[in-house]
């Protein structure tokens, strides 16, 4: 069984985002750039099942700036077998990406896509949906337990009001969520291997695919800051002013 | 232009966050309908009785009380050809569909949308709410997932539209349902709650978590949340978290208790009217957005709370 896991650079969860002074974006300019901790959990997954003898290949795919191959390089690392790097200077929105993964299907016809249910930049929370429809597979989105039994997939997800547990039919899409898993840390043996591996690098424009903006960016800004309030040095005091304030 | 809504509802009632969806779409257009799918019929008459509402249009089936993505996408594809607009509400259903729906219409999905500022201009946060992002959409049909937090509820009756019934189109559907574990509770819903209560990894326990904050929730009305870092740890089920993954929350009144205030935390809880923050250690994030800030033990602060509230 093959899995394909798309991983996304994005700026680093632990660095302070700020905004462009021009409202042109977020400043992505020499700051620590990583994988999408959601994308590290697919990895993990996709490591996972092939440590439990279900998977056999795992196709690590990042379509961006040359720079990707860093996080490529991280998904060798992890466990991944082969990274493909789709390299473009666009921001692609998420229909472009999930077009450009139906292509990336067609090619490596894997039995499963496994990836973030979102990036920590844009927030959608899209890319795996749309490559779903535009596939005609099924799908089920955020994932936190994911059983595979012969050709069907057991996912739980979690959804508004608790969990659910789909079957569904291989080949699908599958989203993950936080608490599938704890991605591990690759150890310097694993880092030192994964320089190795075979790492493939096309052109967006190899794949033929409309990827053209459908969004114009207007604007970027900062939210309306809130202001930290009073310090109150009793339950009662606290009552009291939630009382003033109307909230009580 | 006219817009399809798509109703947010436990099969017996109408959930607020429609009538706030509602509301986006006003500044769209005021021709509305509103699309009620799985166990509509209840919920039918309440969504008709919603201002503002031209239409309700209910589809029923096994599949679609279920909510399979596949089967709630090739209904609102078939609908999609009379609307300008479909709007859903940014829950986990309607992040679920959403996108399905934009791309089988090949258009661009605009997400979590807070502001309308056109009828092709939106504005929605980004990097966990640090960024606000207007975007302008050249697609001819708009996909929207709607943030309810950021908008105000139409009225819940006076309106006095008419329901239709309309057909479920047929999918060979490749995914079956499984199994459901839901949270039950009598309390009122996080996303909807105008007191909101949350507890974080301070609190140390599931147990813990449960002998803390229920009874002041209780005492409040209130719903209960939690942080990222409770929920991970077991102290609360999944769908209690709020922040940048779980639920985005803007009550009248939200108490964190025992939570530092982590980004991704506060991404989903600043919106709140008022915020009040207990924690012991005074250095603690949170209390960077908090508007009253208790700086005690939980242990001592929230029974002396109880005890203030008589």
């Amino acid at each position: 069984m093959k899995v394909l896991v798309p991983v996304k650079r994005v700026l680093d969860y632990n660095v302070k985002v700020r905004v462009k002074s021009d409202q042109t974006g977020v400043d992505l300019a020499n700051v620590k750039m990583a994988m999408n901790p959601f994308d590290e959990i697919a990895v993990e997954e996709a490591v996972r099942l092939k440590e439990k003898g279900t998977v056999t290949e795992i196709v690590a795919v990042s379509i961006g700036v040359a720079q990707c191959e860093a996080i490529l390089r991280t998904a060798l690392a992890m466990g991944a077998d082969r990274g493909l790097l789709i390299e473009t200077d666009q921001d692609l929105e998420p229909l472009a990406v999930a077009k450009v993964l139906k292509a990336v299907v067609a090619q490596e016809n894997p039995d499963i896509v496994l990836m973030g249910k979102q990036a920590i930049d844009g927030d959608n929370n899209a890319t795996g949906q749309m490559l779903s429809a535009l596939l005609d597979w099924p799908q089920a989105t955020f994932a936190s337990k994911v059983e595979i039994a012969g050709s069907e997939a057991l996912v739980t997800r979690e959804v508004d009001g608790g969990l659910q547990t789909l079957g569904v039919q291989l080949p699908a899409v599958i989203t993950t969520d936080l608490r599938l898993n704890e991605p591990r840390y690759a150890s310097l043996p694993n880092i030192m291997k994964a320089k190795k591996k075979p790492l493939d690098t096309r052109a967006l424009a190899d794949y033929g695919v409309d990827a053209a903006a459908r969004l114009t960016v207007v604007k970027v800004t900062e939210p309306a800051k809130r202001s930290a309030g009073i310090k109150v040095d009793s339950a009662d005091a606290l009552i009291a002013n939630l009382k003033t304030a109307g909230v009580l | 232009m006219a817009v399809l809504v798509i109703a947010d509802h436990d099969g017996a009632h109408l959930r607020d966050t429609t009538l706030k969806v509602i509301t986006a779409a006003q500044k769209l257009s005021g021709d509305i309908d509103v699309l009620v799918y799985g166990e509509a019929s209840a919920v039918a008459a309440q969504a008709a009785a919603a201002a503002g509402v031209r239409k309700v249009l209910t589809a029923e089936s096994a599949e679609l009380k279920a909510d399979i993505a596949e089967a709630v996408s090739a209904l609102i594809v078939s609908l999609a050809g009379g609307y300008d607009a479909i709007a859903l509400p940014a829950t986990a259903s309607g992040k679920n569909v959403a996108p399905r729906i934009a791309a089988a219409l090949d258009v661009s999905i605009i997400s979590d949308v807070i502001d309308v500022v056109a009828g092709d201009t939106f504005v929605h946060p980004i990097y966990a709410g640090n960024a606000l992002e207007t975007v302008k959409t050249a697609d001819a049909k708009k996909v929207l997932t709607v943030r309810p937090t950021a908008f105000a509820p139409v009225a819940a009756t006076g309106g006095s539209a008419a329901v239709e019934a309309v057909a479920v189109p047929a999918v060979t559907l490749k995914t079956r349902f499984v199994s459901d574990e839901k949270v039950v509770s009598d309390r009122p819903e996080l996303g909807a709650a105008k007191v909101v209560v949350s507890g974080g990894r301070a609190l140390g326990s599931a147990d813990e978590f449960k002998a803390v904050l229920e009874p002041l929730a209780d005492k409040l009305g209130a719903a209960v949340g939690a942080s990222r870092a409770a929920v991970d740890a077991g102290y609360a089920p999944n769908d209690y978290q709020v922040g940048q993954t779980g639920k985005v929350v803007a009550p009248e009144l939200y108490i964190a208790v025992g939570i530092s205030g982590a980004i991704q935390h506060l991404a989903g809880m600043k919106d709140s009217k008022v915020i009040v923050a207990i924690n012991k250690d005074p250095e603690a994030p949170i209390f960077q957005v908090a508007d009253f800030g208790l700086v005690e033990d939980y242990k001592t602060a929230v029974p002396a709370l109880l005890k203030a509230l008589g």
